[in-house]
């Protein structure tokens, strides 16, 4: 594999966060992603980009908890996520924040009910700090005011803030996205990559972000991993990718469509990578 | 041999459900206790919340069809009992097979169309919105958050509209034996106190207890099994109405032939 490694931060002199180690993830027999390494940065954003079906999204359900990873290691707090008991994993997700890319707020639920829920799941604070607090998260995202909004009255833009408010409800210290501008017009997507970089500035906070909008990754991203079929094909900082001479690198950054499939063979070989043998 | 082998993987299959339904249902009583004891603050309000749907919200219906089925049990018995001049005993007759059966048993079906299915969609369209993954990221457990309190609710709400469906198939029961059996409305419900032992009103809420059980676990496990996209919300929906009608019949069955071998 030509990996564009210059700048991994295997040997690096600050500590990472955030560790994965050669991650394998597999539904059933089909492998999905194929040996990941990379590390994550306290408080730097990091974009994993890659197209539809490169993985990407698996391995960011892969990072919170959601999927099983078939072998490896992802080391996060000095913990490796792997061999997590369920109690371990409770715990530690108090830590990190994930905003899904439909927002995930409770149907039935006001926004502030939802942004709460958290707190008073987690903690021992009274009703009254809560409010505050939850005025306070709804405040750092724009969203002032609109504590007893139903999330079906929020346009999605809002929605997507609202569920950020809520990922920042405990003060993780990781927090993940996916896909933040899916479904938004330019104008509230800009408005949310302003907001991911304020929370960055204001907080310190270590961000990573899964996307395949490249105007929002190169706005974001201190650095990026560029995922293809399973595999990374580069990772470096927005510098080191733009003058990336790989050729996947160069498709994908310059939006060169796929050569156009008419035959069975030339199919089969995209799926599986591989030359099939002629029948005899 | 594919007819057996079929046989045999539909057999595993479906105990492999079975298997499901009690680990699902066992959490979830789980998860009850443990918020009864920990005083939590969220279950209490969603128990009560999902106890006004699933009750209150039947009434009016469970009400009108339950009456209906007490004249035409009333109807169907006097068919055969005025052959021997025993109309009288019309009121033992509706007594019995409502409070016995078909009290509980309409009260499940009902619940099924009405209460099982909405667990099923809500589960599911919170699985396909990502909310389920949001749940198990905020640390907060699915089973306790959203099964929990619809099992309170549901062990609550069964008995009691077992009970009241009782009470309205006695109603519908006693309309035909005012009109052509000769009772007084008092000297009918007099006759039903008489013809009723304390064993078939248990008998029925014990049913409508597992019936409630049967219901809640099949709704929420077949929401939480939704797969991708709104159609597989109404796949799930479908699902859970026809496996619960099958499996409540089925509990009916093992219940009432435990009651006639053991207590009679």
């Amino acid at each position: 594999m030509d990996e564009l490694n210059a700048t991994d931060t295997l040997g690096s002199a600050q500590a990472p966060v955030l560790s994965i180690r050669n991650l394998h993830v597999a539904y059933g027999e089909r492998e999905i992603l194929h040996g990941i390494s990379f590390d994550v940065l306290a408080g730097e954003t990091l974009v994993i980009l890659g197209g539809s079906g490169s993985g990407k999204s698996t391995l960011l359900r892969t990072l919170v908890g959601l999927e099983r990873p078939s072998s490896g290691d992802v080391i996060l707090r000095g913990k490796n996520l792997c061999a997590m008991s369920e109690e371990e994993w409770r715990e530690l997700r108090q830590h990190i924040g994930i905003s899904f890319q439909s927002g995930a707020l409770f149907g039935s639920m006001t926004v502030g009910e939802n942004v709460a829920l958290p707190l008073l799941e987690h903690t021992q604070l009274d009703p009254a700090t809560i409010e505050i607090m939850v005025r306070l998260k709804l405040n750092e995202v724009g969203l002032n005011g609109y504590e007893d909004y139903m999330p079906a009255q929020l346009s999605g833009g809002m929605k997507k803030r609202a569920a950020v408010a809520r990922a920042m409800a405990m003060d993780p210290e990781i927090l993940f996205f996916d896909e933040p501008s899916a479904g938004l017009d330019p104008i509230i997507a800009a408005g949310i990559d302003q907001l991911l970089i304020k929370l960055k500035e204001a907080f310190g906070i270590t961000i990573i972000v899964v996307t395949h909008e490249l105007a929002s990754a190169f706005l974001i991203a201190d650095r990026m991993v560029l995922l293809d079929k399973g595999h990374i094909v580069a990772i470096g900082t927005t510098a080191e990718l733009q003058g990336s001479t790989h050729p996947r690198v160069r498709q994908f950054l310059d939006r060169v469509a796929e050569p156009e499939i008419s035959r069975e063979i030339d199919y089969l070989q995209m799926l599986t990578g591989e030359v099939p043998r002629p029948r005899q | 041999m594919p007819v057996a082998e079929n046989i045999g993987a539909a057999t595993l299959d479906g105990l492999a459900y079975v298997g499901g339904l009690a680990k699902l249902g066992a959490s979830a009583a789980r998860a009850v206790v443990l918020d009864v004891f920990e005083r939590r603050r969220l279950a209490y309000g969603r128990a009560i919340h999902q106890a006004m749907a699933v009750g209150i919200g039947s009434l009016p219906i469970l009400s009108l069809i339950t009456f209906f089925i007490g004249t035409i049990l009333a109807l169907q018995s006097a068919y055969e009992l005025r052959k021997f001049g025993a109309l009288q005993f019309v009121a033992d007759a509706v007594a019995i097979s409502v409070s016995r059966e078909l009290g509980p048993l309409i009260t499940a079906i009902l619940v099924i169309g009405r209460s099982g299915s909405s667990f099923a969609a809500e589960l599911g369209t919170m699985k396909v919105n990502e909310e389920i993954d949001a749940l198990e990221t905020m640390a907060l457990d699915p089973v306790r958050f959203l099964v929990a309190p619809k099992l309170l609710s549901m062990l609550l709400m069964m008995p009691c509209l077992t009970v009241w469906a009782d009470f309205m198939g006695v109603i519908g029961g006693a309309i035909f034996g005012m009109a052509a059996a000769g009772f007084t409305f008092k000297t009918y419900i007099i006759a039903t106190l008489d013809a009723l032992v304390l064993r078939d009103i248990v008998t029925g809420l014990i049913k409508s207890l597992m019936f409630g059980v049967v219901i809640t676990t099949v709704g929420c496990q077949e929401g939480l099994r939704t797969g991708l996209g709104a159609e597989e919300v109404g796949r799930s929906t479908t699902s859970a109405v026809v496996k619960s009608i099958f499996l409540v019949i089925m509990v009916d069955l093992v219940f009432t032939t435990m009651f006639y071998l053991g207590i009679g």
